[in-house]
């Protein structure tokens, strides 16, 4: 049994049929082929997967693709325009906020939600919005200074 | 940040902080990892894991699922050839080909709970996990054993009924693989000369790698026979090989492509998932695609063993160490091949002890097959002899540092596992590490402060590089070990130095196993240093056979051309006048001179040198739960020269908070049928950036004599001393010593608690033996 579903993402439309039991996450990479969204574990646990869900971060591994019928979404692959990068892939290009890359698209997205809701954060306010996303490389502190340049840049 | 440079020799692009070539495709989501990769027709393959730890396997009926609408395969164990156990697979962990096909899928036993029985490619993900239900798997289950110590007892459950000791027929079949011995000088008057004789039994727990990337892969076989294979691994190279081993079949037959890699720290140099999808798309004429979960990842791939240490360490009162003798009890997991041999090797090596006997065991335990860890062995091993040695100088009053300035290794210091150290930095990490403000500053109410130094050896290998000149001038680089932590941009800074052109004017990438040379795995902190050996070697060749065509050009002989700025000029005092020939202008006339402009280099780089560093680390605990917070940490580590400053400093924090997982949260907790319970994100719990400080980090240099730069392995070092800093801090803070990891809250809490009755029982005066233990309280500042 499949269901239509609608959505937008990174601004585009899509009305796709899909099974009840896909994941959102699973939609956006094997269905739409936005694999800039990574999936590190598939129980909420990782963050990896973070997207941008009507104007909300959210792990895209913890809703139904069917859930976000209607919905406006934003994915890693969604966030440069016009052909320049966002304040926050600049900040962790330029900062060195990766080392394997892997956590980087769901920590921009939760960090653009923490700089959505606070402009000029404190390290300690930014260590607490991201505390939802692993990074198993970096030990954090490059991923914070990337974070408070973006804000810094953005102010 | 700060760094120590003990050579002031002037680079344009070593030692500093450039922007990582492929950082724009990792912030915009285009960079391809492991399960990136879709082709036409693509199948999706799941494997059916074992529910049983360990068990003789009676049968497999694979029909019902063979049945299913859209299933198109399924194997088993039986489906793959029987293989020797003479055959060795190369890599991190090296490891018999027989153990590894056996342990990729099993044949007639299951030695874990997750060991994989059966797999299944089908034309969508949810068909094939459907189809992993209706296979039917009997299994006549057998006693399982999961305690190193009790897996060593002769009446022990065995894992291989055939296997002996260190292959003696003439012992009774054991559970114990190999046992190996280091030993030098006399213990027996090492220990009489001590003044101080620290003896404990140290216990660590099993603990993953963690990377958030699970294992994936994509494999295309053609009706040629030809292979192709999409692999996110920590050396394509060692994955094709390894694939063909276990298959039976010629590697030239498979082309390895590397994906990126989404964190590996050892766990990613061996073969789980590739053979099953070679053989099913070798089977189904399709293209399969396989991915872990994170279930399957914890279950069903090699995490760091866990460990059981017994340690006796003498010293004199004025603080030399006279005497070591330590086991070792490593769970090898199902298979034999656990990191005790560099467990031992690391054990006592930041140190000149002159007489010690080092014992390490090889076990086999109903644990998934351990595997390579960041260091492997070395945390396990400091945790004894770190914490060990906190415990000699309270008992004769000396600074912990003072201690090991004191017995610091330097050059000429024979090494426990036999050679003579070249330069090492010991010394110079551990008086940074006195000199930091870090080690002077007050401390409060509950909070304590630990130090720990540590060692790893470091690796170096096979490498080659292959640089070609664009039309415009650029440089393409081409290596061949994938890029974990930035070693692409590293590389282009070796290019753009030699060559003496802008970094971003050379562009890096991954070759895969057919467009380059072997190369080995990015492990053993090796990469940095070896493919930057044969960047160097071919860029010198560029340089050569530009210059020779320069002085082709203006009718001059070579030694009348010198290479500056990125350019050929003529040399002073040559007549003419000659303008400078760019690479540009170079490949513009490469036609004409001899054909295109490009260079290879294939060494294999010989002159690894040793890593030494020293933590410092201040603790919080909570009194009334047993948490532990790290408020503070310092990282001071050499890196004979940093190549690329802020990725150095970036591997120092990283692997000092995988340690401080390891220290205080991590492990694998199994029922009593050896079924793990927490194989999850949610339940095994990994470091957050609200439970860290900032890592601050001391970059020492202490150059490598047998490296261009002097440059050092520095990846893996840093998660060798956290452990024992960690528990040395608790120490400091409340006045418990805990010896076994992690020290999370309930068993901080009890040692709390148990010390509380102890001095109770003191104060009540009939606990004259007692260990006094202090009453947690404010610790004065220093």
């Amino acid at each position: 049994m499949s269901v239509s579903i609608n959505v937008t993402v990174n601004g585009r439309g899509y009305q796709e049929e899909v099974e009840p039991r896909l994941l959102l996450a699973d939609f956006l990479r094997d269905v739409l082929g936005l694999t800039g969204t990574h999936v590190g574990c598939d129980t909420s646990g990782c963050g990896a997967c973070t997207i941008i869900v009507d104007g909300k971060a959210v792990k895209s591994c913890t809703l139904l693709a069917v859930q976000a019928d209607g919905a406006d979404l934003t994915t890693i692959e969604g966030l440069a325009s016009n052909g320049a990068l966002h304040p926050l892939q600049e900040g962790f290009h330029e900062e060195h906020g990766l080392q394997c890359g892997f956590c980087t698209p769901g920590m921009i997205m939760a960090a653009w939600q923490l700089l959505e809701r606070n402009p000029n954060p404190s390290d300690a306010e930014i260590r607490h919005a991201l505390e939802g996303n692993f990074c198993r490389c970096t030990g954090y502190e490059n991923i914070v200074k990337s974070v408070r340049a973006a804000a810094g840049s953005a102010a | 940040m700060s760094e120590t440079t003990t050579d002031n020799t002037n680079f344009r692009w070593i030692g500093k902080r450039p922007v990582r070539h492929d950082g724009v495709d990792k912030v915009t989501g285009r960079a391809q990892y492991g399960a990136d990769f879709t082709l036409p027709g693509m199948l999706y393959g799941k494997a059916l894991r074992s529910d049983c730890a360990h068990g003789i396997i009676k049968s497999i009926d694979t029909s019902a699922a063979r049945a299913l609408d859209g299933v198109k395969d399924v194997i088993t164990g039986a489906d793959l050839p029987e293989v020797s156990s003479e055959g060795q697979i190369e890599g991190e962990a090296p490891a018999s080909v027989r153990d590894t096909a056996h342990n990729v899928i099993a044949r007639r036993k299951v030695h874990y709970h997750g060991h994989t029985v059966a797999a299944v490619a089908a034309t969508s993900p949810s068909v094939a996990e459907e189809a992993l239900k209706l296979i039917k798997v009997e299994i006549e289950a057998l006693p399982v054993v999961l305690d190193v110590m009790e897996a060593c007892s002769p009446d022990a459950p065995l894992i291989e009924e055939h296997q002996h000791t260190n292959g003696d027929t003439g012992s009774p079949p054991s559970n114990i693989a190999s046992t190996n011995t280091f030993e030098d000088g006399d213990l027996e008057k090492g220990f009489e000369a001590a003044d101080v004789i620290v003896e404990h039994e140290f216990d660590s727990g099993t603990v993953h790698q963690g990377y958030i990337e699970t294992h994936a892969c994509m494999a295309e076989a053609k009706e040629n026979g030809e292979i192709t294979l999409w692999v996110s691994s920590q050396g394509h190279f060692s994955i094709r090989d390894a694939t063909a081993q276990v298959l039976a079949i010629e590697p030239s037959r498979i082309k390895a492509i590397a994906a990126e890699i989404g964190g590996g720290f050892g766990g990613k140099t061996t073969v789980y998932l590739e053979p099953l999808a070679v053989l099913m798309a070798q089977r189904t004429g399709q293209p399969v695609k396989m991915v872990m979960s994170r279930d399957e990842v914890f279950r069903g791939t090699g995490p760091a063993p866990g460990s059981h240490t017994r340690i006796r360490m003498g010293a004199t009162s004025d603080g030399r160490i006279t005497a070591v003798d330590c086991d070792l009890w490593f769970e090898a997991g199902g298979y034999p091949g656990s990191a005790v041999g560099a467990a031992m090797m690391a054990l006592i090596a930041p140190y000149e002890v002159q007489n010690f006997r080092i014992v390490g065991y090889d076990v086999l335990v109903n644990k998934p097959k351990s595997h390579a860890y960041r260091a492997p062995g070395a945390p396990n091993a400091a945790h004894a002899s770190e914490v060990v040695i906190d415990e000699i100088c309270e008992q004769i009053g000396m600074d912990p540092l003072e201690f090991r300035l004191k017995n610091a290794a330097k050059k000429g210091t024979k090494a426990p596992y036999g050679p003579v150290f070249p330069e090492i930095g010991m010394v110079e990490t551990v008086q940074a590490a006195i000199d930091h403000p870090h080690y002077q500053a007050p401390l409060g109410a509950n909070q304590g402060r630990g130090v720990a130094s540590g060692f790893w050896m470091n690796g170096g290998g096979d490498a080659t590089a292959h640089l070609s000149v664009l039309p415009d001038g650029k440089v393409t680089l081409v290596t061949g070990r994938p890029d974990i932590g930035g070693s692409r941009a590293g590389h282009a800074m070796v290019a753009a130095e030699e060559l003496q052109i802008d970094v971003d004017d050379v562009r890096p990438s991954i070759g895969d196993t057919d467009s380059i040379g072997y190369n080995g795995v990015t492990g053993g902190s090796s990469t940095a240093y070896s493919a930057a050996v044969a960047v160097y070697e071919a860029a010198h060749k560029l340089i050569a056979d530009a210059k020779r065509r320069a002085a082709e050009i203006w009718e001059v002989k070579a030694d009348d051309v010198e290479w500056r700025d990125g350019a050929a000029h003529l040399k002073a005092g040559v007549n003419g006048t000659e303008a400078p020939l760019s690479l540009a202008d170079l490949a513009g006339k490469a036609s004409q001179t001899g054909g295109p402009l490009a260079a290879d280099a294939a060494v294999n780089a010989k002159g690894a040198a040793p890593a030494l560093g020293t933590h410092i680390c201040d603790v919080e605990v909570d009194p009334d739960t047993g948490k532990v917070d790290v408020i503070r940490y310092t990282v001071v580590q050499d890196a004979g020269r940093a190549l690329h400053k802020s990725y150095v400093e970036g591997q120092m924090q990283g692997g000092a908070v995988q340690g401080i997982g390891w220290a205080l949260n991590e492990e694998y907790l199994f029922d009593d049928n050896g079924v793990m319970e927490n194989a999850g994100f949610l339940d095994y719990r990994m470091p957050v950036a609200l439970d860290l400080p900032m890592i601050d980090t001391v970059v020492v240099e202490v150059p490598n004599p047998r490296h261009p730069y002097g440059i050092r392995g520095v990846g893996e070092n840093a998660i060798v001393q956290p452990l024992a800093a960690v528990a040395n801090a608790i120490y400091d803070a409340v006045g418990v010593r805990l010896y076994e990891v992690p020290m999370s809250p309930p068993k901080v809490l009890k040692a709390l608690q148990d010390a509380k009755a102890t001095r109770n029982v003191a104060a009540n005066g009939n606990g004259a033996a007692a260990q006094p233990a202090r009453e947690p309280e404010p610790v004065t500042a220093r």
